[in-house]
């Protein structure tokens, strides 16, 4: 069953389409990753989702709930962790989830037993009496996740859950995460434009401009880039690309100095290909395709690399109420 | 309709336990009421004398600064819930299942809570001041500040709801609040001054506030709001069209004001995104 279903979902601020009809399911039980540089509509689709914001056109449905005519039974199903820390830092960490409780009215009974378990399994029970402002990032994050989970929700939307953390700390998140997803028998739905992230998906929608341009497994993803990614790097890269395409069939690209093109079986292929090749090769390396690869290849960009312009930074605004 | 209710309650027990905390807000609402009543009492109570039989220009002015205490608690209800939107707690809020007017209800509910304990708290001054205070003054003083401050939460609220950032909110309640302030008789009666200053203050719903407040302390000290200095010639309180306006006139206007500015700022809340 598809717990979470969006069809032709758009949302616009302006002149800007923020969010362009986007289609798309998400299975119960799911680890699903939503994917894309910044600005490209992850936010805006999950505020949709979890009622923030309104559509402009399209519908979704959260557990078959409407988010739009049932707020109050999408909100019951969801858990949310933004981008940006949403806790009241004057408050302590028990004070912070005891507000939670009270809003979602959990009953007494499970309340307290509930906020022990979640504290204890994200590593805070010892800190409960503390104040969230004297926390570090990371701590923060962690009461967030357990704040997020306990109310029991069905899915939990994570908005780049280990943005602006060091690697220890999103890998120490990550195992949280994991640790949960077979405790709570939860659906995740996640965004993230970290590619190593997107890896630990079942599934990656990968957005840009507004528009759903994949949505598969990461494997079959990587496949689509065909085969194994070789980068070189010779005296003259201009003859290089000349002898790649009309040699060897092959389109090369030429990006800082490197060349990147895919080959299948890219092992075998590489002794036999420097033996023939006419150029002098200064260094050459093959490597299985990454979901940059995949992503370069379906927009033409480096997901990292492109500039936040002005049309971003709007949306990456207007998308955050 | 349990999603109304549990929203104000929820918010309002945060705003309390955020006020009990914050020891320093505590203090500081008190600091400027108290500058006005120790700088303007020493400054003019010699020199003004009697407005009318028993009553001098600190016992005059006195009950304005609990009209001023209670109002400027109350609009703080706004930036409670500007400070909420910077800090990002507003979406915890939001995307709870919490009736949205509930929760404009909670602020309200929580901050006029605030609002009057601080209102309240002003009175132990009274007897210093040579003010004389009774048990019936306080059982009426109670629901007129609650009145008062959950309709001035209605405007912090109002005024809030789009705003995005304190130092905005605090510029705008300088330019909506000091002027309110100084237009409401908190300082002088409004019958003595010159045309415009009269209109300008009986505009103001603030000033009834003022003078519901005003009426009250000066029946439970034995003067009235009727005749007033020298000749009798003007009254303390206010008169609109020769009528001098009576508590429940004051009441009932607050209350119209308060209506208003309440679903105003219910509606207005609600349609943020």
């Amino acid at each position: 069953m598809a717990i979470i279903k969006l069809e032709e979902l758009s949302k616009t601020f302006g002149q800007i389409k923020a969010v362009d009809r986007i289609s798309f399911e998400v299975e119960q039980g799911e680890i699903f990753g939503f994917l894309g540089p910044n600005g490209a509509g992850k936010t805006t689709t999950i505020n949709i989702l979890c009622t923030l914001l309104r559509p402009t056109s399209g519908r979704a449905w959260i557990k078959g709930y409407d988010v739009q005519a049932q707020r109050s039974q999408v909100q019951r199903s969801i858990g949310l962790i933004f981008q940006d820390p949403t806790l009241d830092e004057y408050l302590t960490a028990e004070q912070n989830l005891r507000f939670h409780a009270y809003a979602y009215g959990i009953p007494r009974d499970t309340r307290e037993k509930r906020m022990r378990e979640l504290l204890e399994l994200v590593e805070l029970w010892d800190r409960r009496k503390g104040k969230v402002n004297t926390f570090s990032g990371g701590m923060k994050r962690r009461l967030e996740i357990a704040r997020g989970l306990l109310h029991h929700p069905q899915v939990l939307f994570l908005d780049e859950p280990t943005l602006g953390l060091d690697p220890q700390t999103r890998r120490h998140i990550w195992d949280h995460i994991n640790t949960l997803r077979k405790q709570e028998d939860l659906t995740i739905f996640l965004t993230t434009h970290y590619m190593d992230e997107a890896e630990y998906c079942e599934r990656i929608a990968i957005i840009d401009y507004g528009q759903i341009i994949a949505l598969d497994t990461p494997e079959k993803l990587k496949d689509g880039v065909g085969g194994d990614v070789v980068t070189l790097e010779a005296e003259d890269n201009e003859a290089a690309v000349r002898e790649l395409e009309q040699k060897h069939n092959l389109s090369p690209e030429l990006q800082d100095g490197v060349i990147t093109f895919s080959i299948p079986n890219g092992d075998t292929f590489l002794p036999k290909f420097i033996r023939n090749f006419s150029i002098r090769l200064l260094s050459i390396s093959v490597r299985r395709p990454t979901l940059d690869d995949v992503f370069l290849k379906l927009t033409g960009h480096a997901i990292r690399d492109q500039e936040v312009g002005f049309r971003e930074q709007m949306r990456a605004m207007m998308g955050h109420p | 309709m349990t999603e109304v209710f549990r929203g104000m309650w929820v918010i309002s027990y945060r705003e309390l336990l955020r006020f009990v905390q914050e020891r320093t807000r505590m203090l500081g609402s008190f600091a400027m009421p108290l500058l006005f009543l120790v700088i303007f009492g020493a400054g003019f109570n010699r020199m003004i004398g009697q407005l009318t039989p028993g009553v001098d220009f600190i016992k005059f002015m006195f009950p304005g600064l609990i009209a001023m205490t209670v109002l400027m608690n109350s609009v703080m209800s706004g930036l409670s819930v500007v400070w909420d939107r910077e800090f990002g707690f507003l979406k915890e809020v939001l995307v709870a299942p919490l009736n949205r007017y509930g929760i404009v209800l909670g602020k309200a509910v929580g901050s006029a809570a605030v609002a009057v304990t601080q209102g309240i708290v002003m009175l132990v001054l009274a007897p210093i001041l040579g003010i004389s205070i009774d048990f019936m003054l306080v059982v009426k003083l109670i629901p007129l500040l609650i009145l008062i401050s959950l309709s001035l939460s209605g405007l912090g609220i109002l005024v809030a709801s789009r705003m995005r950032s304190q130092q905005g909110f605090q510029m705008l309640v300088q330019i909506i609040i000091m002027p309110l302030i100084f237009l409401s008789g908190v300082f002088f009666p409004i019958n003595n001054v010159p045309v415009w200053l009269e209109v300008l203050s009986k505009i103001n719903p603030l000033t009834y506030g003022v003078d519901a407040i005003r009426q009250l302390f000066l029946n439970s000290n034995g003067a009235t709001a009727g005749p007033g200095i020298g000749d009798g010639s003007y009254p303390l309180g206010v008169t609109v069209l020769g009528h001098n306006v009576t508590i429940l006139e004051d009441v009932a206007i607050v209350a119209i004001l308060g209506a208003v500015l309440m679903t105003a700022a219910m509606l207005a809340f609600n349609k943020q995104e």
